[in-house]
């Protein structure tokens, strides 16, 4: 049997997961852990400049590829600097392991240099964490971390480990474990077979129903059997903001994205349906508007691998746990066994009136020639020049909404962005984990003046890695979503919302290594996208686009109101 | 409504933290706890008397359920339960008043314990309504100090709680 360090069995256990790239920074804590990775070339290291990118680059990562992300930090600030990275991979549910230093055991508790309890910081964001107490536990421990973030409802996982369990002169046996048996952690395999049968009748009885899938679609590789449950019953089907990609953006049967920035047929459709199925969707508060007002008349199905996600926020008829993609099989295979079929008639007669909504709003924007560049133009020029075909990482705020609404993404893993915790400064570092992934795809990182300047460090990143990601900045010279909820909620009050003294965002591409063009006429806007995505194919490109400062999103459901209540514009409402 | 949860967990460090901070991080009541490593030493037993509409609860024991160190979760409130709970309770009992906390004592089933001139220390077990009576019966005013162990719960008949 091999006897190695704590610091080598870190390293060869990650080699032994199949780790590729392992996103992190060195420091004190884990200086015995760097020197084992120095000594192999499997595990790639990516050095970030800041803790909190490694984990959003190794989250990026993780949504692209479906596989899981890993960093390595060193204790103290290290360690807390991944906090907000963690915390949005919890919200999404993006499997990540993330090891972090600690100072050696015999100076835990006593206020030692670069120590925090990283295992009481990071508690309320972790499906689980563990301390090292023993160097012969290491590998036990990374292997129980990767199982638990990759399985049942995915998520972050925190191994700490403290400086002397990585000593170099001592030696323990190596064996990296198989299989991982764990009496207090199983999740469910299989959705109820009664309860899929009772969700199949009340689906092929449905005279307005509607799909609503959600970002539990993509992480739970449930894609192709959304699609084919979709197809054979001819409804709509709508994603949320995590779920973009899970069924065709350009097919007939999408209906858009719902919820506060959704589509007004999308919207429509939800609060007049008899029959909602949600699937790998939580129905959370930017989805519903007031629950209490929310889909009056519909039966709801909701399928989840998490129990606690059914009849959290909204009650469910038809509860079904386990995982979506064997669920939705299994109800495909219950519909063709009976023979079940949709009403034909009500089908068409729901379609007739979801086209009349369709038409009524349609992601509508006024454009005048001459005026400043409409933010929502940009994004549909993003999406002709790179054939619709681009991984789209974005930062939170308008920018992300107008992504949301006019990238119609056709494939899951291509919209890569914060939903659950709206993290601005994600965007960057996530594009840089889409990159290292796919290194010969176009990835965009569509952000704004005040998100990408949360994490602009990492432009130094990607000169060092040569990462060519062409990052799409509409620069409105303001925190537009602030801005917006000010105009419409605070009387027009734009308290701190407005950015002065912006850097010339050219030069400081330039002064990072890369390209700088900046765009402030519509005429010169696709030109410049073709430029960036043609001839500086290899190249970071920073497109710096002013555009209108005073748009808005819409729609925007109204506040306290049901699913049907929204601004369309700045003048009309529902 | 008032519940009494009941919950098997991984008997290591950290893992009693991770309850108490489930029930801070979300908003959940507790009124009490209890906590102690059962007869297999690797298997700790926690008793957690909460209160909260239905559907409160049942995000409880979902939220508990999805932790890691959790290996069971039982509401023990969903069917008939044997509850206890110790109280010790110092009292002040002088002249007349002695021998009147001493038949209260008696009444309640509690045990004196210690004796000073002026203080008696009961010993008393029962449902935690007992022992909020007992008080009342003594009287607040006379109470020097109490403490609680907190609720321990079995569920009546052939339930059981276990691996």
């Amino acid at each position: 049997m091999t006897k190695l360090s704590g610091a080598e069995m870190v390293i060869r256990s990650l080699q032994d997961e199949g780790v590729e790239y392992l996103f992190g920074y060195p420091g004190g804590a884990v200086l015995h852990i760097y020197d084992a990775l120095f000594q192999q070339d499997k595990v790639q290291h990516i050095l970030v400049r800041h803790e909190q990118a490694a984990a959003h680059a190794a989250d990026g990562y993780a949504r692209a590829t479906g596989r899981p992300g890993t960093c390595l930090v060193t204790s103290g600030p290290g360690a807390t600097n991944t906090i907000t990275g963690i915390a949005t991979a919890y919200m999404d549910s993006i499997p990540l392991v993330v090891i972090s230093g600690q100072v050696a055991s015999e100076f835990i508790g006593e206020d030692a240099f670069q120590e925090t309890d990283m295992i009481g910081c990071s508690r309320p964001i972790v499906k689980h964490s563990f301390l090292i107490k023993h160097p012969s536990e290491i590998p036990g421990a990374i292997k129980k971390a990767f199982h638990i973030a990759t399985t049942g409802r995915p998520g972050p996982v925190v191994v700490d480990i403290p400086k002397d369990m990585t000593a170099p002169n001592e030696q323990f046996e190596y064996k990296y474990p198989q299989t991982v048996k764990m009496r207090s952690y199983n999740p469910t395999a299989r959705g109820h077979a009664g309860q899929i049968k009772r969700a199949a009748d009340v689906l092929v009885k449905a005279k307005r129903p509607i799909i609503y899938a959600g970002g539990g679609v993509i992480q739970g590789n449930a894609c192709e059997q959304l699609r084919e449950l979709a197809r054979l019953l001819g409804y709509p089907v709508t994603n949320t903001l995590m779920g973009l990609g899970a069924f065709p953006g350009t097919d007939h049967q999408f209906v858009g994205m719902l919820g506060m920035h959704g589509t007004y047929e999308a919207n429509m459709i939800m609060h007049h349906a008899d029959v909602v199925i949600g699937l790998g969707a939580r129905f959370d508060d930017r989805v519903t508007n007031d629950t209490s007002k929310f889909c009056p008349s519909a039966k709801i199905i909701h399928v989840d691998i998490d129990p606690s996600s059914i009849s959290k926020t909204i009650d469910t008829n038809i509860p079904i746990v386990g995982p979506v993609d064997t669920v939705i099989s299994d109800l495909i295979g219950v519909i063709n066994d009976k023979h079940l079929k949709p009403d034909a008639a009500a089908l068409e007669a729901w379609w007739k009136q979801i086209e009349e909504w369709r038409q009524h709003h349609g992601l509508h924007f006024d454009e005048v020639e001459g005026e400043a560049i409409k933010p929502q133009r940009v994004i549909r020029a993003l999406h002709k020049v790179t054939r619709g075909q681009a991984y789209v990482t974005s930062d939170v705020g308008q920018h992300q909404m107008f992504a949301a609404q006019h990238y119609a993404f056709d494939e899951p893993r291509r919209w890569i962005n914060s939903g659950g915790l709206g993290t601005m400064g994600f965007g960057l570092p996530a594009a840089m984990g889409v990159q290292f992934a796919f290194p010969d795809a176009a990835v965009a990182c569509v952000t704004g003046e005040g998100s990408i300047q949360m994490c602009i460090q990492e432009l130094s990143t990607c000169l060092q890695y040569k990462l060519p990601i062409k990052i799409i900045n509409l620069n409105n010279q303001s925190l537009g979503m602030v801005r917006q909820w000010q105009d419409m909620q605070y009387g027009g009050r734009h308290s701190e919302s407005y950015m002065e003294s912006l850097p010339d965002f050219v030069k400081l591409a330039e002064a990072y290594g890369h390209i700088g063009i900046k765009v402030t006429d519509l005429k010169d806007l696709e030109p410049a996208l073709e430029e960036a995505f043609t001839r500086y194919k290899d190249r970071l490109v920073f497109l710096d686009i002013y555009v209108d400062r005073s748009e808005h999103v819409y729609p925007m459901h109204i506040k306290g109101g049901s699913m049907r209540d929204m601004w369309l514009s700045k003048t009309e409402r529902t | 409504m008032r519940h009494i949860i009941s919950i098997l967990m991984e008997n290591e460090p950290g893992a009693l933290s991770r309850v108490i901070g489930l029930f801070s991080q979300r908003g959940y009541n507790i009124e009490s706890l209890s906590v102690a490593p059962t007869e297999d030493k690797t298997l700790s037993r926690l008793t957690l008397a909460t209160f909260g509409p239905d559907k409160v609860i049942e995000q409880i024991t979902k939220q508990l359920n999805k932790l890691i160190d959790v290996v069971k979760v039982m509401d023990l409130s969903e069917g008939a339960l044997i509850e206890r709970e110790l109280m010790l309770i110092k009292i002040k009992a002088h002249g007349d008043h002695r021998e009147e906390i001493k038949r209260s004592s008696d009444i309640f089933r509690g045990q004196i314990v210690d004796v000073t001139a002026s203080i008696y220390t009961v010993q008393l077990t029962g449902t935690s309504q007992k022992l909020d009576a007992f008080i009342d019966a003594v009287g607040h005013i006379n109470v020097l100090e109490v403490v609680r162990s907190g609720v321990s719960s079995i569920a009546r008949g052939e339930k059981v709680l276990a691996v």
